[in-house]
C-alpha cells in the first residue's frame, strides 16, 4: 500500500543507476538521517545514553565497516579469508605508530592512512590467491592472522614499548574536542564513526557498480572465464584484498581509537575473525545492505540475549553459551534457507509490502 | 506476517523495558557488578574467581544482611575473557550506581584504568593489571592491593635469594605470551646484572598453552637452576606435566599466583610434589570466615551459589574471598567516614585508599594469617606485597614460609617511572597530589 | 655476521655436539606430528568421502574427549565410558547428516565450509553448557593406558621417551591400518571409494549417500575421540585444544586434502619441521614461532605445489 513505485519513472540513464532509484527508499534514507541524530542528542530511550553508544551503536557501526571490507572480498570477489582480525589488528597498531610520529597530523587522516598500510599488508598476503582458493586460502590467511598475531606480541616497538605490551591510546582532539583516549567525548566519537560509515559505504557502493566491481564478480562466478574474456586476475584479486583490507585496517583503527581505548593482541584474535565472517554470512554474502544487518544482529543479538535472560533469572554463563549455541544454528540454518542471508530475506519482505494488503 | 511482526516488536519492546527496570535500584544498596568468565578458554579460573567472590557477599547478605545495613546488590556479567565483552559490561552496568569494578582479566583493567577517572568509578586489580597503578598519585581511581606483579617478582627472586643465592644462577622464566605474561620481564632484565643471575625466556603463545614440549625442550637445553612461572588458564597443568616429564625438579619450579591453584595441581596430583606456588592468600577452610561461608551460604539451601563444596578453600576460591573483603573493607571504611550506609562510587575511592586491614581487624573478621596486612594511602596503591610461599604435597598446598617481603627501595622507583610512562601521551590525565 | 652464524652455522654444530638431545627433540616432533596427523586424517576422510572441509574437527576432537570424561565423572567404568562416547559421536555424525549436510547437499563448497564453522560454535556452546568449560584430567589408567617413560643413553646423554607417546603411536598406526582396512576389503569400504571418486555415478549405481556420510562422519568421530584421548593425557582436556587442532590445515596443505598417505606425512614433517625450527632458529626470533611456522611453510608450498605432495592435481574446465 505505501511501497508502491508505480509512477516514478527514470528518464536518464544517471536516474537509473541512483543509489536509491525509489522514492520510497530515499524517504526511508531521510529517516534513518535524522535518527541517527536524533539517537546522537537522546540516545535509545530506555538505555543509559552512554550504554546505548559504546556497548551498541559505535562498535556495530565500526564492525559493519568491518563485514563491508570482508563482503567486498568473500561475497563480492569470492576470495575467502580467516586474516579480518589480523588486518584491522594492522590498522589499529599502524594508526598508534602514525600518531606516535606525528602527533599534530589529526588523528582523522591518520585513520585513513592505516588503512592503506593495511591495504598493503593485505595484499602481500593476497598474493598466494592468485595461484589457490577456496580451502587451500583459508590456510594461506590463516597464516596471516598467526603471524601477524605473533608479530603484535612479538615486536615492542609497534605497541611503543608500553610495559602492559597493549596499545594504550593517546589523547587527540578535533576541533579542541578530544575525540580518542577516555576523556573523549561520545557524541562526537559517533559522529566520526557514522561519517566513516558513511563514506566508506558510498564508496563500496560505487566500486561495485563499476568497472572493479564487475571484474570482482566475474573473478568470483569463474575465474578462468573472466580471465578468458579479458579480466586481470591479478589485479582483480589484489585489488580486492587491498580494498577488503582498507576497510578493515579503518575499522580496526576506529575500533582501538574510538571504541576500545586499549588493546591487547587478544582483540584482533582467530575467534574475531570467525564473528567478521558470521556477520558477513547471517547478512548476505555479496549485498552492502547485507553487512549492515549481519554486524548489527551478530553484536547486538548476545548482548539482547543476556539482558533477557537476566531479567528471566538466568544466569549469565548459560545465556552465553546459549548464544554460541544460537548463532551456530542461525547460521546453519541460514545456509540452508536462504544463503543470502538477512539482506535477501529484507527484499523479499520488501517485495511482499508492495502487494501487500492485496497479495495478488 | 504482520501478526508475527507485531509479536516480535512486543518481544523486543519488553525486553528494552526490562533492561530499563532492572536500572531501577532500591535505594540502600550497594550495586557491585563482576565482570567473570564462565565460559571460553580460561573458564577453569575464571569459574573459581567468580564463585569465591560471589559467595562472600552473598554470605555477608545472608549473615549481615549486607554491609552496615545496605544490602549487596551483585551482578555477573560474561565476559568469556573477551575485552570487548568487558567494555559492554562495563557500559551496562556503570549506569546502575556501580561501586567499584573487579575486572578480573588483565584486559579488560587496562581498559578500565583510562576509563575510571573519567566516569569516577573505582578499579580494583587485586594482583594483576598494570603493575604501575601502584602509584596512588599517578593512578588515584586504580588500586592493585596487595602486590602487583613486580613486587611479587621480586619477592619471588628474594626466597630464591634465600635458597642458596642468586647471584650466578640461570633463572628460566616461562610465562603465557600475552600482556600479563610480559608484564615481569621489564623488572627481571632490570635486575639480572644487578643481583647477578642471568635470565632465560620461554615465551607460551596462547595457541601453544597446551603443547609446550618445544618450551621445555629448550629448558632441558639451557639448564636453568630455576624455573619460574607467570602462566593461566590451561597453560598451567600442561607446563608442570611438561616439567615433570623432563625431570625438572619441582622444588625449583615456582609459580605465581595465578599459576599455582588447585584446578592447575589436581590434574597433575602426585607426581607435581614439591611445586612451589607464591600466594599472598592462603588455601584451606579452617578460617572462620570461610566456616562461615559454608554454614551461610554453601549449606544454605536458601542461598545463591554456584559453587561445589569440595572447591571451597581452593587457592583461587580463597583469594577470591579475598577480593571481596577489600571491597567489603572498602565500602566499611567509606561508610564510617561518610556517616550514611548507602555510599556512591567517589566515597568509594575514598574507601579503598583507606582501607586498614591490619592483623586485629584480620582477626575480627576470622582471617588471622591468611594473609599480610594492608593499609592502604593516597600514594601506595599497592601497598607492601608480601607473599607467602605454598608447597605442593600431592593432595594439597602446605604453607612452606612466612610471608616475604618485595624489594620496594627497587620496584618502587621503577613503578613511579613506569607510571610517568603510561600518561606521556595523555595531556589531560587527572592525576591526585598526596602530602 | 653474528646474525649469518646464528642462522647457518651454530644450529648445525649444536645438533652435531648434543646429539642426544637432538634426538630428543626429533622425538618429540615425531610425537606432535602423529597428533596433526590424526587429527588431519579425521579431515581427510570427511573430505574425500563428501567434498566437505570440515572446520568443526578441532572441536569434535574436544567435545568426544570431554564427553568420554564427562560421563566417566557420573560413575561409569572407563571401558564403559569410551563406548558410550562413541555412541555420542555415532549420534552426533548421524545429526550432522541429517540437518546440516543433507539440506545443503550439492551447495557450494564454501558453503559447507561455513556450515561447518557454524557447527562448529553449536559444539562449543553446547560443550560448555553440558560438560562445563573447565579443563579436565583424562582418564589414562582408568582406560588402560600407561605412564611413566623409559630411558635410553646415547651419546653421554639421555634419551627420554615417554610409554605414553610410544602408546599413542602404535594406536595412531593400529587406527591408520584399520582403517586402510575397512575402506580396502568392506562393502561400506568400497562404497565410500566410489563416493569419493565420483558422487554421481556412486548414486547411479544404487550406493546410499547419505548413509556413506554417516559412516564416515562417525569415522572422523572416532579419530577424533582417538586424539582427544591422545592430547588429553599429554595435558588436559580443555577448549583451549580446538586451536591446536587448527595445526591440521597446514598439514592438509602439505600432504594433499584428499590423500591419507599424505596427511600422515604431512603431519611428521610439520611436526618434526617446527619442533627442529622452534629449538634451533627460533631463539634468533625471540621464540614462539612454532604458532605460525607450518602455516608460512604451507604458505611457500602453497606457491610451488598446490595441490599438495600427494593430492590430486587441479584441473579446471571452463
Amino acid at each position: 500500500m505505501f511501497y508502491r513505485e508505480a509512477g516514478q519513472y527514470k528518464t536518464s540513464y544517471a536516474k537509473d543507476l541512483q543509489a536509491f532509484p525509489i522514492k520510497q527508499d530515499k524517504i526511508g534514507m531521510f529517516i534513518w538521517g535524522i535518527l541517527a541524530v536524533v539517537v546522537a542528542v537522546i540516545g535509545i530511550p530506555g538505555l543509559g545514553y552512554d550504554f546505548a553508544m559504546k556497548a551498541i551503536i559505535i562498535p556495530t557501526l565500526i564492525f559493519t565497516i568491518t563485514a563491508l571490507g570482508l563482503n567486498i572480498l568473500v561475497g563480492f570477489a569470492g576470495q575467502i579469508s580467516l586474516g579480518t582480525g589480523a588486518f584491522m589488528g594492522v590498522g589499529a597498531y599502524a594508526c598508534l605508530k602514525l600518531t606516535t610520529f606525528f602527533p599534530d597530523v589529526n588523528i582523522l587522516i591518520h585513520f585513513v592512512l592505516s588503512g592503506f598500510v593495511a591495504a598493503v599488508i593485505g595484499m602481500f598476503f593476497g598474493l598466494p590467491s592468485l595461484r589457490i582458493k577456496g580451502f587451500y586460502l583459508v590456510v594461506a590467511t590463516l597464516g596471516a592472522q598467526f603471524f601477524l598475531e605473533w608479530a603484535f606480541g612479538r615486536i615492542p616497538w609497534l605497541y611503543n614499548f608500553a610495559d602492559s605490551g597493549a596499545i594504550e591510546v593517546p589523547t587527540r582532539t578535533l576541533f579542541g574536542v578530544p575525540i580518542t583516549g577516555a576523556s573523549a567525548d561520545v557524541t562526537w566519537q559517533y559522529f566520526i564513526v557514522l561519517f566513516f560509515l558513511a563514506g566508506m559505504t558510498w564508496i563500496a557502493s560505487n566500486l561495485i557498480r563499476g568497472r572493479i566491481g564487475r571484474s570482482w564478480m566475474m573473478i568470483r562466478d569463474m575465474d578462468i572465464a573472466a580471465e578468458l574474456i579479458g579480466v586481470r586476475p591479478l589485479w582483480t584479486k589484489l585489488s580486492a584484498f587491498a580494498v577488503s583490507s582498507f576497510y578493515c585496517g579503518v575499522s580496526g583503527a576506529l575500533m582501538v581509537f574510538i571504541w576500545l581505548g586499549a588493546a591487547e593482541v587478544e582483540s584482533f584474535d582467530i575467534n574475531h575473525s570467525f564473528l567478521y565472517l558470521f556477520m558477513v554470512i547471517i547478512g548476505g554474502l555479496g549485498s552492502i545492505t547485507g553487512s549492515f544487518m549481519g554486524a548489527a544482529f551478530i553484536w547486538i543479538f548476545p548482548i539482547l540475549l543476556k539482558e533477557v535472560g537476566k531479567s528471566f533469572g538466568y544466569n549469565a554463563t548459560l545465556m552465553e553459551n546459549i548464544s554460541l549455541v544460537a548463532i551456530g544454528v542461525m547460521i546453519v540454518i541460514i545456509l540452508i534457507k536462504e544463503p543470502h542471508g538477512l539482506a535477501r530475506l529484507w527484499q523479499i519482505s520488501k517485495q511482499k509490502l508492495r502487494l501487500w494488503p492485496f497479495p495478488h | 506476517m504482520l501478526k508475527k511482526l507485531s509479536l516480535t516488536v512486543a518481544g523486543l519492546a519488553a525486553a528494552f523495558t526490562m533492561i530499563a527496570e532492572s536500572k531501577a535500584q532500591a535505594e540502600d544498596s550497594l550495586y557491585i557488578p563482576m565482570t567473570t568468565y564462565r565460559t571460553g578458554p580460561f573458564a577453569a579460573n575464571g569459574t573459581a574467581n567468580a564463585n569465591g567472590m560471589w559467595d562472600y557477599f552473598e554470605m555477608l547478605n545472608q549473615r549481615d544482611g549486607g554491609i552496615g545495613g545496605a544490602k549487596l546488590v551483585v551482578e555477573e556479567c560474561e565476559t568469556g575473557y573477551n575485552a570487548q565483552k568487558g567494555v559492554e559490561c562495563y557500559e551496562s552496568t556503570k549506569g546502575k550506581g556501580a561501586l567499584v569494578y573487579n575486572p578480573n582479566s588483565t584486559g579488560i583493567t587496562l581498559q578500565l584504568i583510562a576509563k575510571a577517572p573519567i566516569d569516577k568509578i573505582p578499579v580494583l586489580s587485586m594482583g594483576y593489571g598494570l603493575s604501575a597503578a601502584a602509584i596512588g598519585e599517578t593512578f588515584p581511581w586504580t588500586f592493585n592491593y596487595p602486590a602487583s606483579y613486580w613486587s611479587q617478582t621480586s619477592s619471588i627472586l628474594n626466597y630464591i635469594e634465600s635458597q642458596g643465592g642468586l647471584k650466578g644462577k640461570k633463572i628460566g622464566f616461562i610465562y603465557l605470551d600475552v600482556g600479563y605474561g610480559r608484564e615481569p620481564i621489564p623488572l627481571l632484565e632490570e635486575l639480572a646484572p644487578k643481583l647477578g643471575f642471568e635470565l632465560a625466556l620461554y615465551p607460551v603463545g596462547v595457541k601453544e598453552m597446551q603443547a609446550q614440549s618445544a618450551q621445555w625442550l629448550n629448558v632441558r637445553k639451557d639448564r636453568p637452576d630455576w624455573m619460574v612461572m607467570w602462566g593461566w588458564g590451561a597453560m598451567n597443568p600442561t607446563a608442570i606435566k611438561e616439567a615433570v616429564k623432563i625431570r625438572f625438579p619441582m622444588d625449583k619450579f615456582i609459580g605465581n599466583w595465578w599459576s599455582a591453584s588447585h584446578v592447575d595441581l589436581i590434574p597433575v596430583g602426585e607426581s607435581a610434589k614439591g611445586y612451589l606456588g607464591s600466594n599472598f592468600t592462603a588455601p584451606g577452610t579452617s578460617y572462620p570466615m570461610i566456616q562461615d561461608i559454608i554454614k551461610h551460604v554453601i549449606d544454605n539451601p536458601n542461598a545463591s551459589t554456584q559453587t561445589e563444596k569440595e572447591n571451597v578453600g581452593h587457592v583461587l576460591y580463597n583469594r577470591a574471598v579475598f577480593n571481596g573483603v577489600l571491597v567489603a573493607e572498602g565500602i566499611r571504611a567509606a561508610q564510617a567516614h561518610f556517616g550514611k550506609p548507602g555510599i556512591n562510587a567517589e566515597e568509594m575511592r575514598w574507601g579503598l585508599e583507606n582501607v586498614d586491614l591490619s592483623d586485629a581487624r584480620l582477626k575480627e573478621i576470622g582471617l588471622e594469617g591468611f594473609t599480610a596486612p594492608i593499609k592502604g594511602s593516597c600514594a601506595d596503591h599497592e601497598n607492601g606485597g608480601s607473599i607467602f610461599m605454598h608447597q605442593w604435597n600431592g593432595t594439597d598446598f602446605d604453607k612452606v614460609t612466612d610471608l616475604i617481603p618485595p624489594m620496594t627501595d627497587i620496584v618502587r622507583p621503577m613503578l613511579e617511572t613506569a607510571a610517568a610512562k603510561y600518561i606521556e601521551d595523555k595531556p589531560d590525565w587527572q592525576k591526585q597530589t598526596c602530602n | 655476521m653474528e646474525l649469518l652464524y646464528g642462522i647457518f652455522i651454530d644450529p648445525w654444530i649444536q645438533m652435531v655436539s648434543l646429539p642426544d638431545f637432538f634426538v630428543q627433540v626429533l622425538w618429540e616432533g615425531f610425537v606432535s606430528g602423529v597428533l596433526y596427523s590424526l587429527i588431519a586424517l579425521g579431515f581427510v576422510l570427511i573430505f574425500k568421502a563428501s567434498g566437505v572441509f570440515n572446520f568443526a574437527q578441532g572441536i569434535m576432537v574436544v567435545f568426544a574427549a570431554l564427553a568420554m570424561v564427562g560421563i566417566y565423572e557420573l560413575g561409569v567404568p572407563g571401558w564403559l565410558s569410551v563406548i558410550i562416547a562413541l555412541g555420542i559421536m555415532y549420534a552426533l555424525a548421524f545429526s550432522v547428516e541429517r540437518f546440516v549436510m543433507r539440506p545443503l547437499v550439492g551447495q557450494d563448497d564454501i558453503i559447507l565450509f561455513m556450515a561447518t564453522i557454524g557447527l562448529t560454535f553449536i559444539l562449543i556452546g553446547g560443550g560448555q553448557a553440558i560438560f562445563g568449560g573447565e579443563p579436565k584430567a583424562m582418564l589414562t589408567s582408568e582406560i588402560g593406558l600407561p605412564s611413566g617413560d623409559y630411558v635410553w643413553e646415547m651419546g653421554g646423554g639421555i634419551v627420554i621417551f615417554q610409554k605414553l607417546d610410544i602408546a599413542a603411536t602404535v594406536i595412531a598406526g593400529a587406527l591408520i591400518a584399520g582403517l586402510a582396512f575397512f575402506f580396502s576389503y568392506t562393502k561400506i569400504g568400497r562404497a565410500l571409494r566410489a563416493v569419493a571418486d565420483d558422487h554421481q555415478a556412486a548414486v547411479s549405481v544404487g550406493i546410499g549417500l547419505n548413509q556413506i556420510w554417516v559412516v564416515v562422519w562417525f569415522a572422523a568421530g572416532i579419530v577424533a575421540l582417538v586424539t582427544g584421548i591422545m592430547w588429553g593425557a599429554k595435558s588436559d582436556v580443555s577448549f583451549a585444544l580446538q586451536i591446536v587442532a587448527l595445526k591440521a590445515l597446514p598439514v592438509l596443505v602439505l600432504g594433499g586434502f584428499t590423500s591419507i598417505p599424505g596427511a600422515i606425512v604431512g603431519g611428521l614433517i610439520i611436526g618434526i619441521g617446527e619442533k627442529v625450527f622452534e629449538i634451533y632458529w627460533g631463539g634468533l626470533m625471540g621464540g614462539g614461532v612454532e604458532s605460525w611456522f607450518a602455516f608460512i611453510i604451507a604458505l611457500i608450498f602453497l606457491l610451488f605445489r598446490p595441490q599438495g605432495l600427494f593430492g590430486d592435481k587441479i584441473i579446471e574446465r571452463v
